[in-house]
């Protein structure tokens, strides 16, 4: 019926395929759309046959192909494809290649360490001379640092915001140096002997540095209960990768204690749970440390901040999950700006507090008794110590967040204090720099002496085997340890002390929670006060940021077109009223 | 009592469908710009996203299809009764007159609308669609030609937004203004305008 009635149409209406010229607003009866047929449509009975049929197609075409679109078009938006899991192997875990329990030169009496590494060298020749040049060795390395040029800094010369300085204190700090005997500055860093291999690749867990001994391990004379003579034949024929005991020995209890430094490295991880770190935990892929820090010649590849400089020779995540990990475009272009670890570790400290604050100036006072006080906060954390001051220890404590694009600046010996606080360490990036993301960071705030007169930090001479040397843990003296840690590091003192504030920035990498915990979009997406980034200002976040005067002229629009209709319906119905 | 074709059957559709692309953009938008919670804002990214592109398809299609039936005349402003136009929403309709155009395919649209209309077709749609464009893939600062990050394209999308939804509640209020408060929005469902005959012959006369 509907063709027949198209022939019909087609032969009553004239000019059937004229379409109107242009410009032409005149009402016209004919075009290729026949919007004629049913005016000239006499015919009743037809008629009422097309608005039969015209019923579903209204309905197929108002309702039924607008909601099949949008079902579409969210069902598209909605959809997100599988992350695809990645391929890995652990190498901690491979045993060694050889039994070096058969190489008669490991069956010899070993009295000195140092002739452990002589037998272990002449077998690996040439291992010396790659880690001699390693800042494991070293403490110190040569970089290039924008605004400042070419220095040569480490932990050898560098302050940081926790025991202040190494260099001095050597007896103490330089327990966790991959050396000998690093007492004093006579230590020589030529002779390959004074490497200790064991510490490292010792696969017995029983190999220890002893408290205080310059990184020598216990000899008969000092050996304790806890510090026993190592049994070095047993080690020696025991060695292989690195695993997580050997790099978490200095690693997760730098600055004095477990967990003091870093936040995310700490001896929780020696053995965890993947709802810790989804690397490490041993009910996941118990990686160790050496998996993801890949190691080529005794070069680690591997940055801590607090004393690195330049964007080289670093782990990514991006090393094995690549740059486009989510398998998903709108996640996976947050990574121009975003560090992954910027989502995926939502907080730090997740076992073990950290100290967020340490305050020098605190330390010293005596109970009455003349003796030196120890105090505990609510979790059995040091809140006070009178050898260093005041703590605060926080865990789960949610990062803050710095513009970082892989190089920073450090507070040197020599520069001159010029604000307040003091920046320890300086991380570098905006949003404007191309190679700077965003990255969650452990803050960590103190307050440290330094000099007044001459606005430099001081270093301190803190650890002495005994009293009456100077050292500020036994004398509790700041102007003998001041006066005896600026000699030893040949440093001008005009004699004054005070403390000032400092902060240093700690980048964070580890303790990567699994997905279930990361970040969710309002967590920064938020015009909240309590978003993650509400401190980062320097770009537009959608939903955090609007234009006042955009979003208050559009909502007076709103508001203006709202009270022209109401105005509007209302006089029509006034007019419909009366007009009735 | 004669009926006139006014909208055909693909305009209807993309209407009804713009409707619905532009209701989803609007609400999914404004809870990414952090106005309120509704569909949770990584499930409103992702529907804005693909109504964007959806929207831009249906924009594709019917330009094509206004070119070659050379509908897209009905959006072409003109001054013609412009004036008696605005004096008819402003005093007339209380006088209860009757409308000054009669409604058909090639021209259904009074000089306010093809103002209106043309206006959110060549200057709020293509200024949403370039800023969004910017807003998914070019808003970093390394970009060989920088945007200032998101801000002016996020300022101007914001803007378009508010525009839009002032335009949908005049327009649908605008709706209730026909012979009965429910033509227009019948035409706009079923093609046809009902209207009295007289009128007809009385306008074609004119």
């Amino acid at each position: 019926m509907i063709f027949q009635a198209s022939v019909l149409d087609f032969e009553t209406t004239p000019n059937q395929d004229r379409l109107p010229p242009f410009n032409n607003f005149e009402p016209s009866d004919s075009s290729i759309f026949n919007p004629g047929i049913y005016r000239e449509c006499k015919n009743r009975n037809l008629f009422e046959m097309k608005n039969f049929i015209e019923k579903p197609v209204t309905l197929f075409l108002v309702l039924v192909m607008p909601l099949v679109v949008l079902y579409f078009t969210i069902r598209t938006g909605l959809h997100k494809d599988e992350v695809k899991p990645l391929e890995y192997a652990t190498r901690a875990t491979i045993p060694a290649k050889v039994d070096h329990a058969q190489f008669a030169i490991l069956q010899q009496e070993f009295v000195n360490p140092r002739d452990v590494t002589a037998a272990c060298l002449s077998c690996h020749n040439q291992r010396d001379d790659e880690l001699m040049v390693s800042s494991h060795w070293t403490w110190e390395r040569e970089a290039d640092i924008p605004g400042r040029g070419k220095v040569t800094i480490g932990k050898k010369n560098l302050h940081n915001n926790f025991c202040t300085a190494a260099e001095g204190n050597n007896g103490s700090c330089m327990r966790c140096h991959i050396g000998y005997g690093w007492a004093d500055k006579s230590f020589d860093f030529n002779d390959p002997n004074n490497i200790d291999c064991l510490v490292c690749h010792d696969k017995t867990d029983t190999y220890k540095k002893i408290k205080g001994g310059a990184g020598w391990p216990a000899t008969a004379e000092n050996a304790t209960k806890e510090f026993p003579v190592p049994d070095y034949n047993f080690v020696a024929q025991n060695v292989g990768f690195p695993d997580r005991d050997n790099c978490g020995v200095c690693h997760f209890y730098g600055g004095g204690g477990n967990n003091v430094k870093h936040g995310d490295l700490e001896e929780a991880l020696f053995s965890t749970t993947r709802n810790i770190d989804v690397h490490m935990g041993t009910d996941g892929p118990n990686m160790a440390c050496v998996d993801c820090h890949k190691t080529e010649r005794h070069n680690i590849k591997g940055r801590a901040y607090s004393v690195s400089s330049e964007n080289t020779n670093r782990v990514s995540c991006e090393n094995c999950h690549g740059d486009a990990p989510h398998n998903d475009i709108v996640l996976d272009r947050h990574n121009h700006k975003l560090a992954c670890q910027t989502c995926h570790i939502p907080v730090y400290a997740k076992v073990n507090g950290t100290v967020m604050y340490w305050d020098w100036s605190k330390a010293g006072r005596r109970d009455d008794n003349g003796n030196p006080i120890t105090e505990y906060d609510a979790d059995h954390n040091y809140s006070y110590l009178s050898i260093k001051g005041k703590f605060v220890y926080d865990n789960m404590v949610k990062p803050d967040y710095k513009w970082f694009n892989g190089t920073a600046d450090h507070f040197l010996n020599e520069d001159t204090i010029s604000s307040e606080p003091v920046q320890i360490n300086t991380l570098f990036g905006s949003y404007s720099d191309p190679d700077a993301k965003i990255w969650p960071v452990k803050i960590h705030r103190g307050k440290q002496p330094y000099d007044p007169v001459l606005k430099h930090l001081l270093s301190v001479k803190l650890y002495a085997k005994g009293k009456g040397e100077d050292a500020f843990w036994e004398d509790l003296d700041w102007d003998s340890a001041i006066r005896a840690g600026m000699e030893y590091n040949e440093r001008e003192w005009s004699g004054e002390y005070d403390f000032i504030s400092t902060e240093v920035y700690w980048p964070l990498n580890h303790m990567v929670s699994p997905k279930e915990e990361t970040l969710t979009c309002t967590d920064c997406h938020t015009r909240s006060e309590k978003g993650r980034l509400a401190s980062l200002r320097d770009f537009y976040l959608p939903g955090r940021d609007y234009a006042r005067a955009a979003d208050y002229s559009g909502i007076g629009i709103i508001l203006l077109s709202l009270v022209g209709i109401i105005g509007h319906a209302a006089m029509r119905i006034i007019a419909f009223i009366r007009n009735k | 009592m004669r009926k006139t074709r006014i909208f055909t059957r693909f305009e209807r559709f993309w209407h009804w469908t713009q409707m619905a692309l532009v209701l989803l953009l609007t609400l999914t938008g404004f809870e990414i710009h952090g106005n309120y919670e509704m569909f949770g804002y990584e499930n409103s990214v992702r529907m804005h996203n693909s109504s964007a592109w959806t929207f831009i398809g249906l924009g594709v299609i019917s330009i094509f299809y206004m070119i070659i039936s050379r509908l897209y005349k009905n959006f072409i402003p003109t001054r013609n009764n412009l004036k008696e136009q605005i004096l008819y929403y402003t005093s007339g309709i209380f006088k209860n007159e009757t409308h000054l155009t009669t409604k058909t395919l090639y021209n259904k649209l009074n000089p306010l609308q093809r103002i209106v209309y043309g206006g959110l077709l060549i200057i709020v749609f293509p200024v949403q669609i370039l800023t969004g464009l910017i807003y998914l893939y070019y808003h970093y600062p390394q970009n060989p030609v920088d945007v200032a990050g998101l801000r002016i394209a996020a300022v101007a999308h914001t803007l378009g937004a508010f525009l839009m939804v002032a335009f949908i509640l005049v327009h649908i209020y605008m709706t209730t203004t026909g012979e009965k408060i429910t033509t227009n929005i019948r035409s706009m469902i079923t093609g046809f305008e009902e209207n009295q005959e007289s009128e007809i012959i009385e306008d074609k006369k004119q």
